[in-house]
């Protein structure tokens, strides 16, 4: 497979904005945004009204949106907090989808030259992955780099990236305890390298600055796992680590890539790592139980789309999480409702120019 | 959690000796003095031994030659190769430490973007001397180097990490791209210096690159086989890599860790890319068999040690890859010579056992 040519009209930017004044944000973020669509999700939480300044092409949708298209369907699924951006990815009609948090802006490279995130996380996606053997120097499509010797030659030609990862500058993206052990503690680590995680090894995705595939990831990406506290800081979340665990274990069974790495955004200090700590530890906790489940996972030869895949899935967290904890047993519902609401409401795309790329 | 704000790396002087296969003369040595004085060094000279290789005045060494490989083993010398750098592992075998670095002779200094010169030693030790996380990805990789740690998400329960095996190091200037890379690409250079140190994770293979390399040799010493190559054999430039698929295997298998990323060299010689072709040639049909063979490989619990594992390979790559070629069933008769020789050189403290308390 061939390097594939992303129009921008085929990518919708989704912010879920957790913060009614995004001013500041979007003007951060204008010169890599303004040639794009944007979809706002208001968190169904937030009282104000938005502030969003003027020169972008976006549609907003708030809790009277959701709760439309949504309407009787589910009772087990909650757009509210980080949760509320999925709503965006939902309704979108393009092929791709980036999201960043509405506390993060672009970043500087190690020359001191702005990072464009839309851009990187757009050539991740457009360029083959190559799970299946690991390349030392990284990215084999990056300009300047290829594959080193002993890579199979048979598997050099990679497969569809549905998943593009980026990395976060400042405030690292650590959990409570990690950070509040170390306060002070920032990334200033910029490591210039985009790789495809291996097929086979799993990670913990951060939503705080992700790109992906529509059509393949869409359906996975979902926040089932709603911690009981679950919070308006990163820190009191995990609703990211369980989809991105869902995709990866999808992505490894359906033959797609998964990538790590560049870009980085800058994220604003934000929030008490030792408050957040004392209000929500289960998210932590309940890891120790997640990612063994992830790792026991195994799919059928009959699911060959990621919504086969997701129900697969649903019915082993049913069956091997449900009853060690409640939380999973809401996961397992909101996960089988959400497929239901992605075939009747999320499924295709409308930009029909260019066919989608095997 | 990660490790503590950093306090000088150990240099270990009289646990780690510096391995270096050559057939030329060992001039790049000066460049490295300040690094590799304090070591010993094992110099295993390859081609014509009546040969005379000069080593720079200050080193603390031993050398050996071909006459000296075929008294030492007698006919298991048969097992070490001959006009390839894969006769390095001789080096490992003879070696009484517990750490190797090896390097190549065309290798030199690096610098890191702000122009100061790589210790590459110093952070293959570090690399070394902190655990590996092989069953979770961090995607702030190295959790254990200063400025980083596990992201949210990853597992307390994962975060005390395995005992790291293996450190390959990476190159910048000429990169270690096969023949025909080299033919449609012969101006490209590797200048993207990447800040990283990652663990590859359980199940992944790789191409590991013998140019810069460090192990334990304690706990996989006896899989650094590198193979029959060069003279007399129908395949070159695959030593490294056969040793790290066998490494890698075991590695999985024992709960080891293998670490790649940093540090960088400075590979200053280009190889000529037609002679390449022709060692590699068989290597590039044969490895589309070698990739699955490895990638499906199983090694019963009762293997506890390195040896026990590598005669395990050794015996289902006679089985399996014999039919590819006759070449194989003589590899897998060599891997097992090998591990004879090994456990006579290295009665006792030689093989490497499960560690304790590892997944």
């Amino acid at each position: 497979m061939s390097q594939t040519n992303i129009g921008d009209d085929e990518v919708d930017i989704v912010i879920g904005a957790l913060h009614a004044d995004l001013t500041s944000f979007l003007n951060e973020w204008r010169p890599l945004f303004s040639r794009f669509h944007l979809i706002i999700v208001k968190d169904p939480d937030l009282k104000e009204e938005l502030k969003i300044p003027e020169g972008f092409n976006l549609h907003v949708y708030t809790k009277s949106d959701i709760d439309r298209v949504v309407g009787l369907s589910s009772t087990a699924i909650n757009f509210s907090g980080y949760s509320c951006r999925y709503f965006g990815y939902l309704v979108s009609r393009k092929k791709y989808i980036f999201s960043v948090d509405d506390d993060c802006i672009p970043a500087k490279d190690n020359k001191g030259l702005s990072v464009d995130a839309v851009d990187q996380h757009i050539t991740n996606l457009a360029t083959p992955a190559t799970p299946f053997f690991f390349n030392t120097l990284y990215d084999p499509f990056c300009k300047g780099a290829d594959f080193v010797r002993g890579y199979p030659f048979s598997l050099r030609s990679g497969v569809t990236c549905a998943l593009s990862c980026g990395l976060w500058l400042n405030l690292a993206d650590h959990d409570a305890p990690t950070q509040a052990l170390k306060p002070g503690h920032r990334n200033s680590r910029y490591v210039d390298a985009v790789l495809t995680v291996p097929a086979g090894a799993l990670m913990p995705v951060s939503g705080v600055n992700i790109a992906f595939n529509r059509e393949l990831a869409g359906p996975a990406l979902f926040p089932g796992l709603r911690l009981a506290a679950e919070g308006k800081l990163r820190w009191e979340t995990v609703e990211d680590i369980w989809c991105g665990l869902c995709v990866k274990v999808i992505c490894d069974h359906l033959g797609h890539g998964v990538k790590t790495g560049l870009p980085y955004v800058w994220r604003n200090d934000r929030g008490n790592a030792i408050e957040s700590l004392k209000k929500e530890w289960e998210g932590v906790k309940l890891m120790e139980e997640v990612v063994p489940f992830f790792q026991s996972v195994r799919l059928s030869q009959a699911a060959v789309t990621t919504e086969d895949c997701m129900l697969e899935i649903v019915a082993l967290v049913k069956e091997r999480l449900a009853a060690l904890d409640p939380v999973f047993a809401r996961a397992a519902q909101a996960m089988a409702d959400w497929i239901k609401l992605w075939k009747a409401v999320g499924s295709g795309s409308g930009s029909g120019s260019s066919p989608s790329n095997g | 959690m990660a490790a503590p704000p950093s306090t000088a790396t150990p240099l270990l002087k009289d646990e780690l000796d510096i391995v270096i296969p050559t057939i030329r003369n060992l001039d790049f040595l000066e460049m490295w003095r300040p690094f590799f004085q304090p070591y010993h060094l094992i110099i295993v000279q390859d081609g014509d031994p009546s040969k005379t290789i000069k080593v720079p005045d200050g080193f603390d060494y031993e050398l050996y030659n071909r006459n000296d490989i075929n008294k030492i083993l007698g006919p298991k010398a048969s097992c070490i190769s001959f006009k390839d750098s894969a006769c390095r592992c001789f080096g490992y075998m003879v070696s009484k430490k517990k750490y190797i670095f090896t390097i190549d002779d065309d290798c030199f200094v690096a610098k890191d973007p702000s122009g100061k010169q790589i210790n590459a030693l110093e952070q293959h030790i570090k690399n070394l001397l902190s655990p590996s996380t092989p069953f979770f990805f961090n995607t702030l990789y190295d959790p254990f180097r200063e400025g980083a740690d596990y992201v949210r998400g990853y597992p307390f329960s994962l975060r005390e990490g395995v005992p790291t095996a293996v450190s390959h190091g990476l190159w910048l200037n000429i990169p270690d791209y096969d023949a025909p890379t080299q033919l449609v690409k012969p101006l490209e250079r590797n200048t993207r210096f990447v800040d990283a140190v990652l663990t590859i994770p359980k199940g992944t293979l790789f191409p590991m690159c013998g140019m810069n390399l460090a192990f334990d040799r304690d706990l996989i010493g006896p899989a650094m086989y590198f193979g029959l190559m060069g003279d007399g054999q129908p395949i070159g430039r695959y030593d490294d890599m056969w040793a790290g698929w066998c490494v890698k295997v075991t590695c999985d298998h024992l709960g080891l860790g293998v670490k790649t990323g940093l540090p960088y060299i400075w590979h200053s010689k280009a190889s000529n890319p037609f002679v390449n072709l022709k060692k590699e040639y068989n290597g590039i049909f044969w490895q589309e068999e070698i990739i699955p063979f490895f990638q499906s490989v199983s090694l019963p619990k009762d293997c506890t040690t390195v040896q026990k594992c590598y005669v395990e390979l050794a015996k289902l790559v006679k089985e399996k890859l014999g039919k590819v070629d006759p070449y194989f069933v003589k590899l897998g008769d060599a891997m097992v010579t090998w591990i004879e020789a090994w456990d006579e050189l290295n009665p006792a403290g030689g093989s490497a056992k499960r560690p304790n308390g590892t997944a």
